[in-house]
């Protein structure tokens, strides 16, 4: 990392210089000199076993936008997007090598507390998993965890994350119901806030839309259009079109290969590659 | 026609019929089994008819006079009777004989007789009979004559009658007092005074009795003596009262005896009796029974020190096999790295539960009872010895035999609640910075809490059934104090304790009086079950209570 060029290069906008040594051929249309960094992926490789997940993946993400990841089924997108918080951690025979930065640091140095990356990088699943709890302990969940059980703070930060997730007016009579007791899309708006009460930097959406319905799955995609000023959010999703809709950068991947990462317009309309276009005009996956 | 066949037999139709006939025959047998217990032991509250008889004697041909309640009664070949030289006039094939309960015991010698039917010369129901349920020897039947007080007839005839009803009343309430004195107040004097020399001794092997806790000691005890004998002279006064009224009946022979009201519990005359007098005494004597304590070697009286016993034996054990069953769990479930070791691990924990639990009382007695207890006495109780306090079997070393009886039981279904914990849950407690510590305590394991309970449910009733381990390890016939009671600690764990199963079996095969003990053993069996049932109610309310709480998503 060179700091020198750095000033001289982006005087204002970026915290630190993109090193385009690490981002790979797949990425060389991608113009992120205007943009700040939240994540840099350099070298991951992820073994399940013997078996290879992610190969020699290469990338930046930028901060406070909506990054997309396509790809066929098992191409290792959620793989990559669970590399961000470590939750692979979880799987027993996993292995990685290489780096992921979030804020300048390594995730996956020794020294780094699991705990509160998670923190700060929150993650949605693809299935909504609200607690058996009210709908109020589900936000509270994450500050309790923290410590802060002060009444007043908690019914602020609550309906502060309910707000966000454009939940409160649906639930503000029913904080304390079941969270379970709620829709399907309302559950997951749940998680959401769940989610944001922690204030985390960066949003992970783990196919957040796939068991919702349309109109649902319509008013989650506004709601990350308008966390995107709040957060950086990366979305693993199967479906383009979502992914033409709510994203500013889209990565395809096949078969735990990045194989075109650019601004969503480009790889839409303009793909670089055979296979990315391929699967884009729904030749295959 | 063959097709039909075909079809019919393809569409599984006889499939449902063979489970449907094995659930009948299930429930027909579970039902049939509490209908038999039931019938057998509530039927013996219940004021049955006393009967007068003219009887010709079975070896001569002498005519007696015999009063009872019939028992039993039988088909008996007339050949083994003639055989086993009775004297029988009719030339039938089988013969009808009467176990008649003829009370008495004191002046007949046994509480039972057999009569057979074809030497009944004529019988009766005096609605003048009375029968007296006595605090010693048995019932007594026979005719009222005269009440006396200190020696001198008070009451003759008829009037007797109501004279008896007053001064019983009397009786029963002297009889109260004293109990209350003897049992209570005496007895919490008799535990100061013990945990005086106990302190006493103790100081003593410390080196630390001086003149001046000497003294002190000796004050208290003087003083608890002082109480003590206030008590003794109070008593005396109570059982002289007590002693002053009697009553002279004429019994089955003819003969007059005096029996003294101060060993009367209850008298009655059934063959008067109205249904409404019958069902009144009915729920009087149901009510003692579950209430009350035992009298005559257990075959008298009530059974509540063994209920008392039990559900505090099943509760001591629930609370200590819970802990330990969920931690085994959740550490062989969550932390435990699954491999041949863990596997080795649960097929032994599944073994355990399958040893006899003989063998369980066996480990308890050497273990607990003389190995650790011992230990305990030698290090805590220095003060007590030679007598051991937990060195002997107890309440507590019983719940925790129990405990490891069913400890198999709770590992499995706690086991198997957590790893139906879905994925998603946890890792969405993980992904907010939760560790997996706190998501264990915050979410996983009050989700699994139903499952537990679940355990726990299985666990109480093979607890509460089981009797031949505590036989080694605390149960016993008799206790003269329950476990828990109004002198401080309040909860002695060290002392033993009764048990209705273990009081099935004493009374059923142990007791003095076997016959008429029987019905006893099924009423003792209907209320064991009872128990059972109401402690797996409760268990049951609690786990849906639960899971309504912790209903998750349909994985």
């Amino acid at each position: 990392m060179n700091d020198q060029a750095r000033v001289t290069d982006m005087p204002n906008r970026i915290s630190h210089r993109i090193d385009m040594n690490s981002v790979g051929r797949s990425q060389k249309r991608l113009n992120l000199a205007a943009e700040k960094t939240s994540i840099e992926v350099k070298g991951l490789n992820l073994y399940y076993g013997e078996k290879q997940a992610l190969n020699n993946i290469n990338m930046v993400i930028p901060s406070n936008r909506v990054t997309a990841f396509i790809g066929p089924s098992g191409c290792g997108k959620s793989t990559l997007l669970r590399c961000f918080n470590r939750m692979n951690d979880l799987v027993d025979g996993c292995t990685i090598s290489g780096e992921v930065l979030i804020d300048e640091k390594n995730i996956y140095d020794k020294r780094i507390n699991v705990a509160e990356l998670r923190r700060n990088v929150g993650m949605v699943f693809q299935k909504p998993n609200p607690f058996p709890k009210t709908i109020y302990e589900n936000v509270a969940y994450g500050l309790r965890l923290q410590g802060i059980n002060d009444r007043r703070k908690l019914d602020e930060a609550v309906e502060k994350a309910l707000k966000g997730a454009a939940l409160w007016d649906e639930v503000k009579d029913r904080l304390h119901e079941n969270g379970m007791g709620i829709s399907g899309g309302q559950q997951q708006r749940l998680v959401i806030a769940r989610a944001i009460a922690v204030e985390p930097e960066i949003l992970l959406l783990d196919e957040p839309a796939s068991a919702l319905d349309p109109i649902s799955t319509l008013k989650l995609e506004e709601l990350i259009y308008e966390l995107k000023s709040t957060y950086t959010i990366v979305i693993v999703t199967h479906n383009m079109q979502q992914a033409a809709r709510v994203s500013d950068y889209t990565a395809f991947m096949y078969i735990g290969e990045m194989v075109e990462y650019s601004d969503t317009n480009t790889l839409f309309t303009n793909p670089t590659t055979k296979k990315t276009e391929d699967y884009i005009t729904g030749r295959y996956g | 026609m063959n097709g039909n066949i075909k079809i019919w037999w393809k569409s599984g139709t006889q499939w449902v019929w063979l489970s449907a006939g094995a659930i009948s025959i299930s429930m027909i047998m579970v039902f049939g089994l509490l209908l038999l217990i039931a019938s057998r032991g509530l039927g013996y509250f219940w004021p049955g008819d006393i009967i007068q008889i003219d009887y010709k004697n079975d070896r001569d041909d002498s005519v007696i006079q015999l009063i009872g309640e019939v028992y039993d009664t039988e088909l008996v070949p007339a050949l083994r009777l003639r055989n086993a030289g009775y004297n029988i006039s009719t030339n039938a094939e089988y013969i009808t004989r009467h176990l008649l309960k003829v009370g008495n015991r004191d002046i007949t010698g046994a509480d039972f007789r057999t009569v057979i039917e074809p030497n009944i010369i004529k019988r009766q129901y005096p609605s003048e009979i009375m029968a007296v349920e006595r605090r010693e020897w048995g019932n007594f039947y026979g005719y009222l004559r005269e009440v006396k007080e200190a020696g001198k007839i008070i009451s003759e005839g008829e009037s007797a009658k109501g004279e008896l009803d007053k001064r019983i009343e009397r009786a029963l309430d002297l009889f109260a007092r004293i109990r209350k004195i003897e049992k209570d107040d005496i007895g919490a004097i008799n535990y100061k005074l013990e945990r005086l020399r106990l302190k006493q001794r103790g100081l003593e092997l410390n080196n630390e009795l001086n003149a001046n806790s000497k003294m002190s000691i000796e004050n208290d005890r003087k003083e608890l003596e002082a109480q003590f004998q206030k008590l003794q002279q109070q008593l005396a006064g109570f059982y002289q009262q007590i002693k002053r009224d009697s009553f002279t009946a004429r019994v089955a022979g003819g003969q007059i005896v005096e029996i003294p009201l101060a060993k009367v519990v209850r008298v009655f005359r059934p063959n008067s009796m109205s249904i409404l007098e019958k069902s009144r005494h009915y729920l009087a004597k149901s009510w003692e029974f579950v209430s009350d304590e035992p009298r005559e070697a257990n075959t008298e009286g009530g059974i509540f020190p063994a209920i008392f016993g039990t559900v505090m034996m099943v509760l001591i054990m629930s609370v200590l096999v819970t802990p330990f069953g969920v931690i085994a769990a959740v550490y062989l479930r969550e932390y435990a790295k699954q491999g041949p070791l863990t596997r080795i691990i649960r097929i032994a924990v599944n073994n355990l539960a399958g040893v006899p639990s003989i063998v369980y009382g066996v480990f308890g007695l050497g273990f607990f009872v003389y190995f650790l207890g011992g230990n305990i006495d030698r290090l805590f109780f220095p003060e007590s010895s030679p007598a051991p306090t937990f060195g002997t079997p107890g309440i507590l070393w019983s719940s925790l035999t129990l405990a490891i009886l069913t400890l198999p039981v709770v590992i499995v279904a706690t086991e198997e609640g957590l790893a139906r914990i879905p994925k998603s849950i946890r890792e969405g407690s993980l992904a907010l910075g939760a560790t997996k510590a706190e998501t264990l305590w915050r979410i996983v394991i009050p989700m699994a809490s139903p499952a537990l309970m679940t355990g726990m449910i299985l666990a109480v009733a093979r607890a509460a059934g089981e009797v031949a381990p505590l036989m080694l390890v605390g149960v016993v016939k008799l206790a003269p104090s329950m476990p828990l009671d109004g002198n401080f600690p309040f909860l002695h764990l060290d002392r033993k304790f009764m048990h209705l199963g273990f009081h099935i079996y004493d009374v059923g095969f142990q007791s003095p009086n076997v016959e008429a003990a029987r019905p006893l053993v099924y009423a003792t069996a209907v209320l064991l079950v009872g128990v059972i049932v109401i402690l797996n109610l409760a268990a049951i309310a609690i786990r849906n209570h639960l899971r309504e709480k912790y209903r998750t998503m349909e994985v």
